[in-house]
């Protein structure tokens, strides 16, 4: 399953929160240039097979590899030079502008007596452009509408020039237009660029039309790995979601899911 | 650098001359600011020709009496602002401040017990009240940290929590040798709790200056960490910061800088509080303008409340910072509607 060209690997993880066992042995990866989707439903496990590939949380067995290499054998800096992270931002109480706010993704790579040079703020200026948030540059961070602030976090993610982009849930608590936009941003950014992408959410319909890969995780494990097409099926949702769907293609050629009515179990957890 | 900051650091410069010029101006003998300053400036080797026709006594007086308390006070101003800048990023919470890690409680501790064991004795020509003071503030706040550690980390929530209790409890064994104490001994600690500058020279400034210059530099050299780590731990982490270490780090220096002012000074309030919120009003919160901005308008801000405590006939300095600092912080608190940090 893991293959030579892998980027960033996940091998027999198994980790969780203060001695509560989230993962189970947890094997999956991303190749250099895929746009790869984490779904599965609430406490799947999604989240924290995320924070794991981020390095923060500690493993108790398993190993995540970067370029090959144990994770924790880079120092914070060094992954933060090749793993970007967009978490799920609510809010902040600080009144940085968005310009500061950006320019933080230069971080692990300005020494400590470094300022920032005009190479950083074009890099920073260039991402603001990328994420359409030029317009924002010398607004504060406090007064984001949320649509706006979750650009301004993947800007600074994008302002960081890492090879691996690691987001959780970017569209959480968006308008359905700007849901679209941030999945629109990500797989230019990945098409244009080359960035790998891994990206967990709940969305199924927008997970299917924009990811090339999805990994479905259910009650800490890999249910089913593969391309949408393959991956997204009514079986597949009733057995993980417990919910009765229909399947269909959708106008873009990526599977479209649609709740039947009163479709749900009582088991059911798909939103 | 925009055009605000410019404007902060040219009123914050202008500040701080007047200060040096009307507080080697005050006191009970009677100079003019101008007559006092050129005596300053007589006194830089290379400008002797500079120098007003003048007393030995006057000279004295200004050079070795109320110059050494001036630079005194701008250096314990300082320290505390730049020490509250840290801890208020650090917790990610307006309301910290030094005291909040049992610093000042442990001072107060170490100084009290020296007071009262009659360790007030010479020590390397210096009373050893303040090195107990600075003892006690550092072991205090060595073992908040170290109480607060949980499996490699140390949550925000109970370094506050423990601060306070362990504060409590050392407040409370000050007050138990307190109340066996003698009335003249009694009286050594009331004065020294209310913090003061007075009758202080050049031993002191020796004493704390490279604790104030080296760990605010130090504490610059992080300027950027800090700026991240107000995105809260996890985003900072992310962002390639070591945050376990840059935080151990920056903890030890926000207590040596507070403990280095409270050990000569005793403790003086609000200063720490309320100079960072007045100059991240003013500015805005990225630390590689705030803390130099910091550095220098806790010094003025001390500087200028040394000059009214010594007119109001040389009443602790303590007392003036909290007697004008409260309604001034009530004030800015009231005006900031929707409080940004």
């Amino acid at each position: 399953m893991v293959g030579e060209k892998q980027l960033l690997t996940a091998e027999g993880v198994v980790c969780g929160y203060d001695g509560r066992e989230v993962l189970h042995s947890v094997t999956m990866g991303a190749a250099r240039g895929e746009f790869v989707g984490l779904i599965g439903p609430n406490g799947s496990g999604k989240s924290t097979l995320l924070r794991a590939l981020t390095g923060i949380l500690p493993l108790s067995a398993g190993l995540v590899l970067l370029e090959g290499r144990a994770l924790d054998s880079y120092s914070r800096r060094q992954i933060a030079q090749k793993i970007a992270v967009v978490p799920q931002v609510t809010g902040h109480i600080f009144s940085f502008s968005v310009e500061d706010y950006v320019l933080m993704g230069r971080t692990p790579h300005l020494g400590r007596l470094q300022g920032h040079h005009a190479s950083d703020l074009h890099v920073a200026w260039e991402a603001m452009a990328l994420a359409d948030i030029t317009d924002l540059a010398s607004r504060p961070v406090t007064e984001l509408s949320g649509g706006e602030l979750q650009r301004a976090t993947i800007a600074r993610a994008f302002a960081q020039q890492t090879d691996i982009l690691l987001l959780d849930e970017p569209t959480a608590f968006l308008d359905i237009n700007h849901q679209h936009d941030i999945f629109e941003l990500l797989a230019r950014f990945n098409r244009e660029q080359g960035k790998t992408i891994v990206c967990v959410s709940h969305d199924l319909n927008l997970a299917a039309q924009y990811c090339q890969r999805l990994v479905v995780l259910s009650e800490g494990c890999v249910h089913t790995e593969g391309p949408p097409e393959a991956v997204v099926t009514e079986q597949m949702i009733e057995r993980v979601y417990h919910a009765e769907v229909a399947v269909d293609i959708g106008p873009g050629g990526a599977p479209r899911v649609s709740l039947m009515p009163g479709g749900s179990s009582p088991r059911g957890e798909q939103r | 650098m925009s055009r605000r900051h410019i404007a902060v650091a040219v009123g914050l410069l202008v500040l701080l001359i007047a200060t040096v010029a009307i507080s080697l101006a005050t006191g009970p003998s009677a100079l003019s600011p101008a007559k006092a300053g050129r005596i300053l400036v007589g006194a830089v080797p290379g400008l002797g020709s500079l120098a007003p026709p003048a007393s030995a006594t006057e000279r004295a007086i200004v050079l070795d009496i109320r110059l050494p308390r001036l630079i005194l006070a701008l250096l314990v101003g300082a320290s505390l602002a730049v020490a509250g800048t840290v801890m208020q990023s650090f917790f990610q919470n307006p309301m910290a401040a030094p005291s909040i890690l049992g610093v000042s409680a442990g001072a107060m501790l170490g100084a009290t017990a020296a007071i009262m064991l009659g360790f007030d004795i010479g020590f390397w020509g210096l009373s050893a009240v303040p090195a107990a003071a600075f003892v006690g503030a550092l072991a205090v706040s060595a073992a908040v940290y170290l109480l607060s550690r949980r499996g490699g980390r140390t949550p925000v929530t109970l370094l506050l929590l423990t601060g306070i209790a362990l504060g409590a409890l050392a407040s409370a064994i000050s007050s138990f040798i307190l109340i066996r104490g003698q009335q003249g001994d009694l009286d050594m600690v009331i004065i020294w709790m209310m913090g003061s500058v007075a009758n202080r020279g050049w031993p002191e400034v020796q004493m704390i200056l490279p604790y104030v210059l080296a760990g605010s530099a130090i504490v610059y050299l992080y300027s950027r960490d800090l700026n991240v780590l107000l995105m809260g731990d996890e985003q900072a982490y992310y962002l390639g910061v070591p945050v376990e270490r840059v935080k151990l780090i920056l903890l030890i220096l926000a207590s040596l800088l507070a403990a280095a002012a409270v050990a000569v000074t005793g403790a003086i309030g609000f200063i720490g509080l309320i100079v960072p919120h007045l100059m991240r009003l003013l500015i805005g919160p990225n630390h590689r303008i705030l803390l130099p901005a910091c550095f220098l308008a806790g010094g003025v801000v001390l500087g200028l409340s040394d000059i009214v405590a010594n007119l109001a006939g040389e009443i602790p300095i303590g007392i003036v910072t909290s007697l004008l600092g409260a309604p001034f912080f009530l004030y800015l608190l009231h005006r900031t509607r929707d409080y940004e940090f």
